[in-house]
């Protein structure tokens, strides 16, 4: 589960860990207000005023039709409201977004942290996350702050750094020591960081995190270290054992239809092609796309029905895939193991009959037990139902469909 | 031969009274599994599906000589289930419970680190050594006895490969569904290792997807192999695309070996026969043993 980025340092600040200080604004009102409580809590001079969206890139990115970025430096209070007028319920357009970008519902205006000093800020970069070939978690940083790591680790790679964490003891002050040095820090910041990364791994660690992303990480003129921005990934499987972060999902974020879909359970992922699937099974659902693909068509959705693919189930999914105007065609792949394919024939009659109109033409390919008779339920059924029991067949027929 | 299990396995089920655990329970000893007995902790001394019901996995183990555990344990105790089959001595644990916390598999992949004991998923189909024996939820009749060995990452597309493969004239030792977790215990090279070395398979099928590396790690080290036996591969998720989760919590394109097309890439390089369709699998295979008998 993705969080926000003000979200995603309160968690971290709860754990001790340095932050660039904040408040969540969604009025250019309460930002203005914002600004004037944060100056009084943290002395700061300037504010920076951020887009709060699921995507990267924001800095870079600009509200669709203007020149306005998605983060910017505000000089005033007059500048605090402006920007945040020039941001809220605008649409934001960054490399991640897509073109289609994302509506900008809240602001977190920040407190300005590359203020002038004793020494100059520098800049590093850190995550945290599973290092699947050892099943560890390590963490990983770099001198490289600021910028998108994958091209600090096409071209640079040298300055990437890897520590692995024993899940047997936990992180070790020795190496948060390491990665003190090999930032090249000494002194007072030396100690802040690693008392920084001793906290950020504690709160992974607690939090049942999936990543951390901690892109720049800040070492400030007066030799702090704090997350300037911070990406919070939690691990949805154990959600179960943390029902406070769970009520931070924002489902303005996420594909109304996929919400809808995981509302009954049903796995749904959307794509831009012009063949729908309904398929049980993820990896047989992704072969399926596949299938589609090589027969000359793109792949509308991943969708896995699960293991009981029922006339409800059928009939919902058929709901959740005509939603999107692109589809052309559904194919429809089942492997009937415990699940009869009779029973799923059935369900799509009946779903078919219940929808009332499905405008376009459905392949279905039910192989499995009772493959024979459900082909025949389907065949004699009279409905705009082409039947396959070989997945050849099944890609032959929409490669025929799609030529009409 | 075959591998893991056969017909001489001795199988309990941890969580063998819930509702999963009947079910698949009873479907295991209708294949003709070696079921032996159940563990649900309070239910001990009791008896489901005419066998005895166990407190602890060492209690059945003691009692039965069990030596293979298939776990259906809700997520939020599977890893402690897990933890406590190793500690009582079992051999082989197949986990079939879906959406364990990453954190408790980092935990369980630890402990077993020096253990006697082999882990098959968690999040995967299971275990079958066709006409012998079960463990897993697998539909049984798809896999008809023959001399092909299938490790997978997915389970319906190894019924689907293992049904191709019956459609083409051959038959099946034993399927290893692996999982789909970012976090499982065997991994695709050792499971084809386990084929390579067994004397009864002449064929191997290595169905993986998108993330990870572990199609990558496979191919490599067949790549070093001297004594070869085929191997036809198929990558599910060509189509993809990156940084979205594809249903297995795994199947996430990520790093540079991530992709299909990488993965697609090193398998050919290392001698692996590539299917680029997920429909040629069964046929690709047949045409290299050359065994297809018309007749049946």
């Amino acid at each position: 589960m993705n969080l926000h980025e003000y979200q995603g340092k309160e968690i971290l600040k709860s754990f001790g860990v340095g932050i660039q200080e904040g408040i969540v604004a969604e009025t250019p009102e309460q930002a203005l207000k914002a600004a004037i409580q944060l100056q009084k809590e943290t002395g700061t001079g300037w504010w920076v005023v951020k887009s709060q969206i699921h995507a990267g890139g924001r800095g870079k990115g600009k509200i669709s039709g203007t020149d306005q970025s998605g983060v910017a430096l505000a000089k005033t209070l007059d500048d605090v409201k402006r920007i945040s007028e020039n941001l809220l319920g605008k649409v934001l357009v960054t490399i991640q977004t897509g073109p289609q970008g994302k509506k900008v519902n809240k602001v977190l205006v920040a407190q300005d942290v590359y203020y002038p000093g004793e020494s100059k800020p520098k800049e590093f970069y850190m995550s945290v996350l599973l290092n699947r070939s050892s099943g560890r978690n390590i963490i990983m940083y770099s001198t490289e702050g600021g910028m998108d790591i994958e091209a600090v680790a096409e071209k640079t790679p040298h300055l990437i750094f890897k520590e692995e964490i024993d899940p047997k003891v936990g992180i070790q002050p020795f190496q948060a020591r390491k990665i003190a040095f090999n930032l090249g820090l000494s002194g007072n910041s030396f100690k802040e960081m690693t008392r920084f990364v001793m906290a950020l791994y504690r709160a992974y660690d607690s939090i049942d995190a999936s990543m951390f992303e901690i892109n720049p990480l800040l070492k400030t003129s007066d030799d702090k270290i704090i997350a300037v921005d911070a990406k919070v990934n939690l691990d949805e499987n154990a959600l179960f054992r943390h029902k406070d972060y769970e009520a931070m999902r924002d489902k303005s974020e996420e594909d109304p239809t996929e919400v809808e879909a995981g509302e009954h359970n049903l796995n749904y992922v959307k794509l831009d092609g012009n063949v729908g699937c309904m398929v049980n099974g993820a990896g047989l659902a992704m072969a399926t796309m596949d299938i589609i693909k090589l027969a000359g068509g793109e792949p509308a959705n991943f969708l896995d029905v699960g293991g009981t693919a029922n006339a409800a189930r059928v009939e919902q999914a058929f709901r959740i895939i005509l939603k999107d105007p692109n589809v052309k065609a559904i194919l429809v792949n089942i492997f009937g193991g415990i699940v009869r394919c009779d029973r799923v024939a059935q369900g799509i009659v009946d779903a078919y009959k219940n929808i009332g109109n499905i405008p376009v033409p459905i392949i279905v390919r039910l192989q499995g037990t009772n493959a024979v008779e459900a082909k025949k339920i389907i065949d004699d059924s009279g409905l705009k139902v082409f039947s396959a029991i070989q997945l050849k067949e099944a890609a032959d027929l929409v490669n025929q469909l799609l030529k009409k | 031969m075959s591998v893991l299990v056969n017909k001489n396995s001795k199988i309990i089920v941890q969580g063998f009274t819930g509702n999963e655990g009947t079910f698949h329970a009873t479907q295991m000893i209708e294949y003709g599994t070696n079921v032996v007995g159940g563990v649900t902790p309070g239910k001990g001394g009791t008896s489901h599906l005419e066998r005895p019901v166990f407190n602890t996995v060492a209690d059945a183990v003691k009692q039965t000589g069990a030596d293979v555990s298939i776990i259906f344990v809700p997520p939020a105790f599977a890893a402690d289930a897990m933890m406590e089959a190793a500690e009582a001595g079992i051999r082989l644990i197949v986990a079939i419970t879906e959406g364990i916390p990453t954190k408790d598999m980092i935990m369980v992949k630890e402990y077993l680190r020096d253990k006697n004991t082999r882990l098959i998923g968690p999040n995967c189909p299971g275990v079958i050594t066709a006409d012998e024996c079960k463990v897993g939820i697998m539909p049984g009749f798809v896999f008809k006895k023959g001399n092909v060995g299938i490790v997978s990452k997915s389970g319906t597309l190894t019924y689907e490969a293992a049904d191709q493969v019956a459609k083409a004239g051959l038959g099946v030792t034993t399927a290893i569904g692996i999982g789909g977790d970012p976090i499982i215990g065997t991994t695709t090279k050792e499971a084809l290792e386990l084929f390579m070395h067994d004397d009864e398979t002449e064929g191997i099928i290595l169905i993986g997807e998108i993330g990870g590396g572990l199609e990558a790690d496979a191919a490599r080290w067949y790549a070093s192999q001297k004594n070869k036996k085929p191997v036809v591969g198929f990558i599910a998720g060509q189509t993809a695309p990156p940084g979205r989760r594809m249903g297995h919590a795994g199947a996430i394109v990520g790093g540079a070996e991530d992709t299909a097309a990488a993965k697609m890439k090193i398998m050919s390089e290392s001698g692996i026969h590539v299917c680029t369709s997920p429909a040629d699998i069964g046929t690709t295979m047949a045409s290299l043993l050359k065994t297809v008998d018309v007749t049946k």
